[in-house]
């Protein structure tokens, strides 16, 4: 989508605000669940939004294509989709291709052309080493920065995220998700100030695996775009949520950080407390604020972050924004609302809220060999783990 | 008395009795608390609500309507954020926790939690009396006030997370850290009473000093001030069906008093 | 040490008109003067002085002269004397910087760049002393259209408020103000037609007989509020900002918390009354939608809420965002607004000009198509009816005005009403001072500025043609530019004067 700063911002305000309300739910022995409950849960906090967007990640819905990239595309006019499958058909092996399947609704209006594709990068015009997910998060960028109203909003292996303007539960009723299996369901309502019309502007922000819902807003968003503008990431969307997911990619999956630190590095303990803690903590965490100080999150937020094999939900050090995790069995919850959380799981073993800069994280449950594989199925990606 | 004075006044005392029953399944929180109002000003007083998952402001909407002190709503499920705001009387019962912002600016009445409550519980609140069985979260009695013998009193029989009590500058809030449970006291949070200028907090267990804000000062409570303890700790036994005996042992335990340093804990800070 | 700061006034006396008569002396609240009674003459403690010319009015044979003190320090560009003198009283007390009222800086005063437009031939001028002229106004959310049933019409859902000038008195505190002033305000606005708003410092019994004129506040402190303060009124006000100190919370220094205030206010006497910050239930629109509709309910939705913020960069994008939290009337308070006491490295650096963050909001709202939502209501340096005519053809349904009520009680913007000595009697407790607003001349002083103001309003309207004020609101056409950079012109979408 070319101008995709005049699309998600259209005042050109210096960024974009949005707050809401954020539910997420991990089955950690990889039990596939309908959508359902999800639904059930965030419709319950229709309060917290105000039906200008909601969304949703799915992860281990397409099952039968596990291996293959799922570029799930918005095309606003049919030109677009044109120039864009011109260009798929060059840099990708394009495996299948659909519409993507939807229930027109009267509270739905002017939805664009939503397709999938289900792809391998073909390695055309390449001349260095370079992985296959970076490959394809480059030829996404392409596509979203250059091709008028086409966008990619989704791009990771077996899962894709749905999401547009409207309240969740409707997204979710146009897009028929009660039919859609996934072990890991992230959903968001959103209440936007600044962008009313545009679908990619809903919640969850992707790229390639990785989806983030967020509640919140980041103060600190301009000092955090700036360094990661000099890792070459393009923050086009002008919101923190990008930002969160930009950052994120590069601690974990570049740097190869793991998971609990990306999320010190963006909630550390204040200097206070650090001074107390016993020496090889306090080093840690000095060597984390100084390297990736940048990189800290200021402002009240609230995230569900999530990639095949864990959620992750995280709040910010003072925990300004609410966030309450439960646990029913194998299934972690997490939710800005206690009350969505009981409405679909009366009962609970155990219910709490997080202290604020510490995450929840939810992993599915063992580890051995190489592959994912789940009721026998195998998924693929690039963490390690195992299932029955 | 004439006959018609005296059916209407026996008329108005079943009403007082009598229990209404709701089901606020798939109701939105407008429509369930307007119901009640309505209820009440037809003169009815005990309301029983199943089924509440996340519908706001209960117990909000109730001025002006006569003998609202007697009016308690026992409410079944999760309710949603901002129960009992600017309540002014009724007595609201969760069995089940609660969410955030309860007993927000409220000025007198009750509110009584058989499970944990959120963030944010008694902002600003000016009278009344809070009891929760279990934890609370963050930013718990935030500029609490009083004034000569109006003052709210919290009493948690749990543990509560940071931000405790900032800006107090009135009322009372004791902190139990799970006695009745027979554990031993728990992680008291931190930046407790930041800005405190008035009121007082008791915590069971030990408190320690980076903990509390720079205004906040530590003592041992006085006799006098054992006995309020001790008295709205039987209160919370009574609403919770526990042993008043154990009150008495209470004595034995380490309780803190935290209170203000000084009423005027910036007054360093400008320069006139 | 000996203080190195120098006086900032100089008290000239007349000595051949000074008759020792020691009305300057019983009337200066910040002790300057003195009597030598040895040798019959008054003494001066010029380092006290702050210009309030109370004395200078009061003496009967006209014989003070309350000047700047020009000889101080070496003049310089960069370090005016108000910078040395700052900086050596931080020195010396190692505290932050106070002061009153509103911005003094001499940032562009745009109203004073903005010319109006008159009605030349082609249509003919209205004269306002003989055709009637519309001030009436409505505050609160408008539906997007009307419905008729059966040739009825369906009532409006959304309630509203009812002024007859656009013009309403701002929210001053009881504890920032006296309380005479306070009881002045509320009867003035009620005896005209118009409200007044109660700050946050809570609204004394005795005054609820004025409920069809006050807007309350519920502001972060919280003070005075139960649910009869709410519906004895008729507006209730979510104060999030004030022009004068954005994102900080208000300080009522201890010195005014007196008895009845701590009873009003619930704190103990003698205490600082602090608002924090923030509204601690709101870090988030949707905690802010939250809050407006536990007010609707609290008030079982007979009145409008309205939400004040102060004007900031991206107040457009948060104006949108609160009218859709459900705010019926939005507040913005400039750069210049003023206040009791507030932190003078903020008072003058933080925020930006109302004129432009109207004129940004104002298009905000009608580009996203919900301008009709709510009622839009500026203040924050408007000084004359001038200005009041240019807000509302700027896009303002009305305005408050705090500093002009002020000055009508008495008020010289000395600036130091955080003292608590003010000579006028308007923003202390001392009750020695506080009798000095009587009630009565100041309900009246206050009803003639309204009455003069909306005069002249209407004599502005009828110079354009127009006999009604809702053609002006928003009438951008009324106005134009005069020493102006287009950028500028552009923010405020007003032409240059001659294009």
């Amino acid at each position: 989508m070319k101008d995709l700063s005049k699309a998600n911002n259209p005042y050109n305000d210096e960024k974009v605000i949005s707050q809401c309300s954020i539910f997420g739910m991990m089955d950690t022995s990889g039990k596939l669940h309908s959508g359902e409950r999800v639904i059930t849960a965030i419709a319950n906090m229709h309060e917290r939004g105000n039906g200008l967007g909601g969304g949703f990640a799915i992860y281990g819905c397409y099952p039968d294509r596990a291996d293959d990239y799922a570029l799930q595309i918005m095309y606003h006019t049919r030109a677009s989709r044109t120039e864009t499958e011109t260009y798929l058909k060059k840099f990708f092996d394009i495996r299948f291709a659909e519409e993507v399947p939807t229930f027109p609704m009267k509270a739905i209006r002017n939805p664009p052309d939503v397709y999938r594709y289900f792809v391998q990068p073909e390695r055309v015009e390449i001349h260095e080493i370079i992985t296959d997910d970076d490959l394809v998060a480059r030829r996404v960028f392409k596509i979203n920065s250059s091709i008028k109203d086409a966008y990619v909003f989704s791009s990771g292996k077996n899962m894709g995220v749905f999401k547009g303007v409207g309240f969740p539960e409707q997204i979710a009723e146009f897009f028929g998700l009660k039919d859609y299996y996934g072990y890991i369901w992230t959903a968001h309502g959103r209440f936007p100030t600044n962008t009313q019309g545009w679908w990619g502007g809903a919640h969850p922000f992707s790229l390639l695996d990785w989806t983030v819902v967020h509640n919140g807003e980041i103060s600190s968003y301009g000092a955090n775009r700036r360094f990661l503008e000099m890792y070459d990431y393009v923050c086009t969307m002008h919101t923190d949520t990008e930002v969160v997911a930009y950052a994120v990619d590069l601690l974990a999956r570049k740097h190869g950080l793991p998971i609990e630190t990306v999320m010190d590095i963006f909630s550390p303990p204040v200097w206070e407390q650090i001074d107390r803690m016993e020496p090889s903590r306090k080093e840690y965490f000095e060597a984390l604020r100084r390297v990736y100080g940048p990189l800290l999150l200021n402002g009240p937020f609230a995230i569900i972050v999530a990639h095949h094999g864990e959620m992750v939900a995280h709040t910010d050090r003072i925990r300004l924004r609410p966030m309450v995790a439960g646990l029913s069995g194998d299934i972690v919850y997490t939710s800005s609302e206690e009350s969505s959380i009981r409405l679909v799981s009366p009962e609970l073993d155990r219910v709490w809220i997080p202290v604020g800069g510490h995450p929840v994280i939810a992993r599915l449950k063992s580890v051995i060999g190489d592959e994912i594989v789940v009721g026998g199925k195998a998924i693929g990606g690039s963490k390690v783990l195992e299932v029955n | 008395m004439s006959a018609s004075e005296a059916a209407r006044a026996k008329k108005e005392s079943f009403k007082s009795r009598r229990v209404i029953k709701l089901d606020a399944t798939g109701t939105y929180y407008k429509d369930l608390n307007r119901e009640i109002r309505a209820r009440a000003q037809e003169g009815f007083r005990l309301f029983e609500v199943n089924n509440v998952y996340g519908q706001r402001y209960l117990g909000t909407n109730l001025w002006g309507i006569k003998d609202r002190e007697k009016i308690r709503i026992r409410i079944h499920g999760t309710p949603g954020s901002d129960m009992g705001a600017f309540m002014d009387g009724p007595t609201l019962e969760v069995f089940g926790n609660a969410q955030d912002a309860i007993g927000n600016t409220m000025n007198c009445g009750r509110i009584i939690v058989h499970g944990s409550a959120g963030d944010v519980l008694g902002y600003g609140m000016r009278g009344g009396e809070i009891y929760v069985r279990g934890n609370v979260g963050y930013r718990v009695g935030i500029h609490m006030k009083e004034y000569m013998n109006k003052v709210p009193t919290v009493v948690i029989g749990g543990t509560m997370q940071d931000f405790f009590g900032e800006y107090m500058a009135g009322g009372r809030i004791i902190v139990l850290n799970k006695f009745f449970e027979g554990n031993p006291p728990i992680r008291q949070s931190y930046f407790i009473g930041t800005g405190m200028h008035g009121g007082s907090i008791y915590v069971r267990g030990d408190v320690e000093a980076h903990q509390i804000g720079a205004e906040v000062g530590i003592s041992e409570p006085t006799d006098e001030e054992w006995k309020v303890i001790e008295k709205y700790v039987a209160k919370y036994c009574a609403v919770f069906g526990l042993e008043k005996r154990q009150v008495k042992l209470l004595k034995r335990e380490k309780f803190w008093r935290l209170s203000a340093k000084s009423k005027r804990p910036y007054g360093r800070m400008y320069a006139y | 040490m000996l203080t190195s700061m120098l006086p900032e006034f100089r008290v000239e006396r007349n000595e051949d008109r000074c008759i020792q008569c020691r009305v300057c002396e019983r009337q200066c609240s910040f002790d300057v003067y003195g009597y030598d009674a040895d040798h019959d003459v008054m003494i001066h403690r010029e380092e006290n002085c702050v210009a309030c010319q109370r004395c200078a009015v009061l003496c009967p044979t006209n014989a003070l002269n309350i000047r700047i003190n020009d000889y101080t320090y070496k003049p310089n560009a960069n370090w005016t004397r108000e910078h040395i003198q700052d900086l050596k009283k931080q020195a010396e007390t190692g505290g932050v910087l106070l002061t009153g009222m509103g911005c003094d800086k001499p940032h562009k005063i745009y109203w004073d760049h903005i010319l109006i437009n008159a009605s030349q031939v082609t249509n003919p001028s209205i004269d306002p002393l003989r055709e009637p002229m519309e001030l009436r106004t409505f505050l609160g959310r408008r539906p997007d259209h009307l419905e008729m049933k059966d040739g009825k019409l369906q009532t409006i859902e959304h309630p509203s408020v009812e002024l007859s000038t656009p013009i309403m008195f701002g929210a001053m505190s009881y504890g920032a103000i006296s309380y005479n002033s306070f009881a002045s305000l509320a009867q003035a606005a009620y005896e005209y037609g118009t409200f007044f708003n109660t700050g946050e410092g809570g609204w004394p019994k005795e005054l609820r007989k004025y409920g069809k004129a006050t807007i309350v506040q519920c502001a972060s402190g919280r003070f005075g509020i139960d649910l009869d303060y709410f519906n004895d009124a008729s507006m209730v006000e979510i104060k999030i900002g004030q022009g004068a100190k954005p994102g900080i919370g208000g300080h009522l220094p201890g010195e005014k918390v007196s008895e009845h205030i701590s009873q009003t206010r619930m704190i103990p006497e003698g205490s600082d009354a602090i608002s924090p910050a923030p509204h601690h239930d709101i870090y988030s629109i949707e905690d802010l939608q939250m809050l407006i509709h536990a007010l609707k309910e609290a008030t079982d939705y007979r009145m409008p809420v309205s939400v004040k913020i102060s004007a900031v960069h991206n107040a457009p994008a948060i104006a949108s965002g609160m009218v859709r939290a459900g705010a019926d009337v939005i507040v913005v308070d400039g750069l210049r607004g003023g206040t009791g006491a507030a932190p003078k490295i903020l008072r003058d650096n933080v925020g930006i000009p109302i004129e432009l963050a109207l004129a940004a909001v104002d298009n905000r709202l009608r580009d996203e198509g919900i301008r009709n939502w709510a009622s839009l209501v500026v203040s924050g340096g408007i000084r004359n009816s001038g200005d009041v005519f240019k807000a509302i053809a700027l896009g303002a349904d009305a305005v408050y005005i705090g500093t002009p009520a002020l000055m009508a009680l008495g008020c010289t913007v000395c600036q130091k009403c955080y003292t608590g000595n003010c000579a006028w009697g308007i923003t202390t407790q001392n009750p020695y001072l506080t009798k000095r607003v009587n009630p009565e001349i100041g309900t009246r002083n206050l009803v003639n500025l309204l009455r003069a103001w909306s005069l002249e309003i209407k004599e502005l309207l009828g110079c354009g043609g127009i006999n009604s004020i809702e053609s002006v609101r928003g009438n951008r056409l009324q106005l134009r530019g005069i020493g102006l950079e287009q950028w500028e012109l552009d923010v405020l979408g007003i032409r240059g004067a001659g294009q």
